[in-house]
């Protein structure tokens, strides 16, 4: 390890507890010294005590290692969680909150992307895109005349579960299509009048046609669809998730497609991913994706640059640019 | 589906209904019949217009709403494609006699050799706003009245133009196949490039190229086009030529018509000026295109993806395309919804029976 330098400042250290990427190693390195618990050959207790005093931040990668508390107690000097992801549900943000450690997440660098996303998933669920993609490389058309119709875009009550960047981000879209908007979200957003407020979710999925989940994982929305809601939903109903998998009961979801309680599904997350339901895979009114919301070239450029404006911010001693509030 | 009201008002009145009734005593108790057996799209009774015994040549099956309204209103329908290819001219020539009308469609072309042989032939409804497979020229010799169905697709075809760009760009049919070829457990993710901000180029800014602009600006894109004229949307830029619109686009949509002039629009220099990252989608007729073309400039990658709903030789698609994973493949689903499907039919029906009460045409083209 090097020690003092030529400069006067040594740069700040800051902790990870995964891989990552070569071109964001190259993006930090310059102002700041990358401690990479995988490229030690210590077990990862030693490996912290030996630098405890000396991190002040850490960055989270791949959102699947939780950041908990007695993590946090093995970091007495940390004061920054800086989360690559729009989620931050691997965190436990009480036990941050009692420490004095800030978390900052991805912000709105995701909210484009996930929304295009969704509406695309949407889409697709509605005008049987990539079914009509299977049939057509399968041969089918020339045999079979009486393909299956799809439904209208325009003129469906979207129901969003979870008016926040995202969800905002997809409304403004769909509405260009001719859709009507209405919401669940933890309280009533005055910035949007235009659309409808429900101050549940049951009540949003008996009036809408369709469901958009956009919003955060919490204990709170844990299953907050849950076959209550896909009932109500209807038969017709189609549920598009790029939230998180367990914002849905995935059992009782696999069982309500299943039995025809909706009629279709758009899923970009599972509750234990890379694992999906194979029952999914018999079924041609689900679209199954592997969470590639945010896997774009534009958003990983973005979240890298919020990553080091958020730790650029925190060693100056300015205000954090994405800081989640708990 | 809950049925629609019926969107144009066509029923006759009370005497006119009396009028027909009493021509003759059979078409009296056939009518009747119908009449109790009638359902109206608002719910209540209402009277159908007598088309009785009008004979519609049928080039395809029809969607099954279509051909229950043309039956209730005893229309007489000869189902061309029943008959055995070789037989077809001799099927139309059997039933001459009785053919007034014919229901277009984009697959079967009514073309002058049809037309010769139906000399009673008087009206062609054709179930889509494209008019590429009729002669007009010949139509509008013989006196023969042409209808589409403008404006009650436009949003339909425009939302498959965005869901294709976007299936292309962000691989989502890829992505499905990933997953359920348990590709996800053993393999990395993939990157795809963002949709939001893309400039979108529109070839032939009518109304659904209209629609297509208005849904894509929601996501920033940036819109370009090309059209006969210059449209008045400051915001929207015009290029002179396709040539042009393509080297400013990243997102090339063709939604002009087919005529003479646009065959092949879409060539092999207008596909490398598009470029390696750029993708092209055809929600018009598979003749805008050079098909040979475009599948050499995928497999070289001299273009970065396709999104087609239309092909040269429908059904048939190549086989080079259907191995490339770049592309996404639609069967001609522009319109195809349950609710365009129906607003679709009521046009037909609306024109047919506007036509047999010798009324103005609800959309005539002829």
């Amino acid at each position: 390890m090097s020690t003092a330098t030529t400069n006067s400042i040594a740069k700040p250290q800051v902790l990870l507890l995964q891989p990552i990427f070569p071109s964001f190693e190259s993006a930090l390195s310059p102002k700041y010294s990358l401690l990479n618990s995988r490229e030690s050959s210590l077990p990862l207790t030693s490996f912290l005590s030996a630098h405890a005093h000396s991190i002040k931040a850490l960055i989270t990668l791949d959102p699947i290692i939780s950041i908990d508390a007695s993590l946090l107690d093995q970091l007495p000097s940390l004061g920054l969680v800086c989360a690559s992801s729009a989620g931050v549900n691997h965190i436990d943000l009480d036990a941050c909150r009692q420490r004095g450690v800030a978390v900052t997440n991805a912000g709105d660098r995701f909210s484009a992307d996930t929304a295009d996303y969704a509406v695309g998933l949407l889409i697709d669920a509605l005008r049987k895109v990539t079914m009509a993609d299977r049939y057509v490389r399968n041969g089918l058309w020339p045999i079979e005349v009486n393909y299956p119709l799809g439904s209208k875009v325009g003129g469906k009550r979207v129901g969003i579960v979870g008016l926040g960047n995202i969800g905002s981000h997809v409304a403004k879209r769909l509405e260009a299509f001719g859709c009507s908007i209405s919401y669940f979200s933890r309280s009533l957003k005055p910035n949007y009048p235009s659309y409808k407020y429900f101050s549940n979710v049951l009540e949003l999925a008996k009036y809408c046609d369709m469901l958009v989940l956009t919003c955060a994982l919490t204990a709170e929305t844990r299953h907050i669809i849950n076959r209550d809601v896909m009932s109500a939903l209807g038969k017709d109903g189609v549920i598009i998730n790029v939230g998180r998998g367990a914002l849905i009961d995935e059992p009782e979801l696999v069982r309500c497609l299943k039995e025809g309680v909706i009629g279709g599904a758009g899923l970009d997350v599972f509750v234990n991913e890379p694992e999906v339901p194979t029952e999914l895979f018999q079924m041609e009114n689900v679209i199954l994706s592997d969470h590639r919301a945010v896997t774009t070239p534009e958003s990983f450029q973005g979240v890298l640059d919020l990553v080091i404006e958020n730790l650029d911010a925190f060693f100056a001693g300015k205000p954090l640019l994405s800081p989640v509030s708990y | 589906m809950s049925d629609r009201d019926f969107p144009y008002s066509i029923w006759p009145t009370g005497p006119q209904f009396l009028i027909s009734l009493t021509n003759s005593k059979s078409l009296f108790l056939s009518f009747s019949i119908r009449y109790l057996n009638t359902f109206s799209c608002s719910g209540s009774v209402s009277q159908s217009v007598c088309m009785d015994s009008l004979g519609i040549l049928i080039t395809r099956p029809l969607f099954p709403y279509l051909e229950q309204q043309l039956l209730r209103r005893g229309c007489c329908l000869f189902r061309l494609y029943d008959s055995p290819e070789d037989r077809r001219i001799q099927f139309l020539r059997e039933n001459s006699g009785s053919i007034r009308a014919v229901i277009g469609n984009t697959f079967v072309e009514v073309d002058a050799a049809m037309i010769d042989a139906l000399p009673e032939l008087k009206i062609v409804a054709s179930f889509s706003v494209g008019l590429d497979m009729v002669d007009l020229q010949k139509c509008e010799e013989r006196g023969i009245r042409v209808t589409n169905t403008p404006d009650v697709l436009t949003d339909d075809v425009a939302d498959l133009a965005v869901g294709l760009a976007m299936a292309v760009l962000r691989r989502i049919p890829s992505a499905d196949l990933f997953v359920r070829s348990n590709g996800w457990k053993n393999g990395d993710f993939t990157l795809t490039t963002k949709f939001s901000g893309k400039r979108v180029g529109i070839l032939g800014l009518g109304r659904i190229g209209l629609s297509i602009a208005k849904r894509v600006e929601s996501f920033n894109c940036p819109i370009h086009y090309h059209s006969r004229s210059i449209k008045p949307f400051s915001n929207y830029t015009y290029h002179s030529n396709p040539l042009l619109l393509a080297s400013n686009s990243d997102i090339l949509i063709i939604s002009c018509s087919l005529t003479a002039q646009t065959r092949h629009i879409v060539n092999r220099a207008v596909i490398d000026a598009l470029g390696p990252h750029g993708i092209l989608i055809n929600i018009g007729r598979g003749a805008h295109v050079d098909e040979a073309e475009l599948v050499k400039a995928l497999r070289e990658g001299r273009i970065g993806g396709a999104g087609l709903d239309v092909f040269e030789d429908e059904p048939n698609v190549r086989e080079e395309l259907v191995g490339l994973d770049n592309v996404v493949l639609t069967p001609h689903v522009g319109s195809d919804t349950v609710e365009t499907s129906r607003e679709m039919a009521d046009l037909v029906v609306g024109n047919l029976e506007a036509w047999v009460l010798n009324e103005p045409l609800l959309t005539p083209v002829v």
